[in-house]
């Protein structure tokens, strides 16, 4: 997940460093009122957006920056799959697939879809997390969706079925 | 009669099941009748199993042995040196 976020090796050895660190200096703190895999996911996150925005404070978009709330969502390729994709590579090729395609989404979309998609937060928890609304996470997630989906489509689609091919 | 737009607007909540019958039927009757959301539905449900299907990446082993050194110096800090178990017994 470290990696995922920063998108580099160094960054995602001090996220999980800093994170076993704090863990265990604020074990105190941690008050049982959720899972403790979530607490730890939730310093680890918040470490992993600390190096994204000291990396990215001089040249993009803050991550907390207000994006589009979904009004737009684009749905270019509508094509069929196989009934099971992931059956079409190893799992060495699907598993470079699924991360350079995660990697290419903005980061706002990217630490939402990893946390509510891989990490399996509710989406309260993503929210809490990422100090976001619960709308916002909703919004975020609906687009990281259909942009995955979208460059998926383009490895996973059906050679036999033209698109459209329901019509 | 709902448009593909607003089909796609609660399509989360459809694949998670996360609303009343009444929605959930009115979705799912879109989506029976539309080729098109039919198949954003599909693929975006296969998009999700795939990614849910994937192992986690082991920590590689340098970065764990350093991982460990440091929680154990951080140990060392707080807790004080260990004293060495005493060579003599009553």
């Amino acid at each position: 997940m470290a990696k995922q976020i920063t998108q580099n090796d160094d960054d995602a050895e001090d996220v999980l460093q800093e994170t076993f660190l704090k863990a265990y200096t604020h074990l105190d703190d941690f008050q049982g009122n959720s899972k403790f895999y979530t607490w730890v996911v939730r310093i680890a996150v918040n470490e992993a957006l600390m190096k994204l925005r000291k990396r990215r404070s001089d040249r993009t978009v803050p991550l907390d920056d207000p994006i589009d709330t979904g009004e737009d969502e684009v749905v270019r390729e509508i094509a069929v799959w196989d009934q099971n994709p992931e059956d079409t590579y190893s799992r060495e090729e699907l598993g470079t697939i699924l991360d350079e395609a995660v990697q290419s989404l903005k980061p706002a979309y990217r630490t939402v879809f990893i946390l509510r998609d891989i990490e399996e937060l509710s989406i309260e928890e993503t929210a809490e997390t990422l100090n976001l609304s619960i709308s916002a996470v909703k919004s975020r997630l609906l687009r990281a969706r259909l942009q995955l989906r979208e460059k998926l489509t383009r490895l996973f689609k059906n050679k036999g079925d033209d698109a459209f091919a329901y019509l | 009669m709902l448009t593909c737009k607003q089909f796609l607007q609660e399509l989360d909540e459809y694949l998670e099941k996360s609303l009343d019958p009444a929605e959930y039927a009115e979705l799912q009757k879109h989506v029976s009748e539309c080729p098109n959301c039919f198949v954003v539905c599909d693929t975006t449900e296969k998009t999700l199993r795939v990614f849910k299907g994937m192992d986690c990446k082991p920590v590689p082993d340098d970065i764990r042995s350093r991982l460990m050194d440091a929680v154990e110096k951080k140990m060392r800090e707080k807790c004080g040196p260990k004293e060495p178990p005493s060579a003599t017994t009553a």
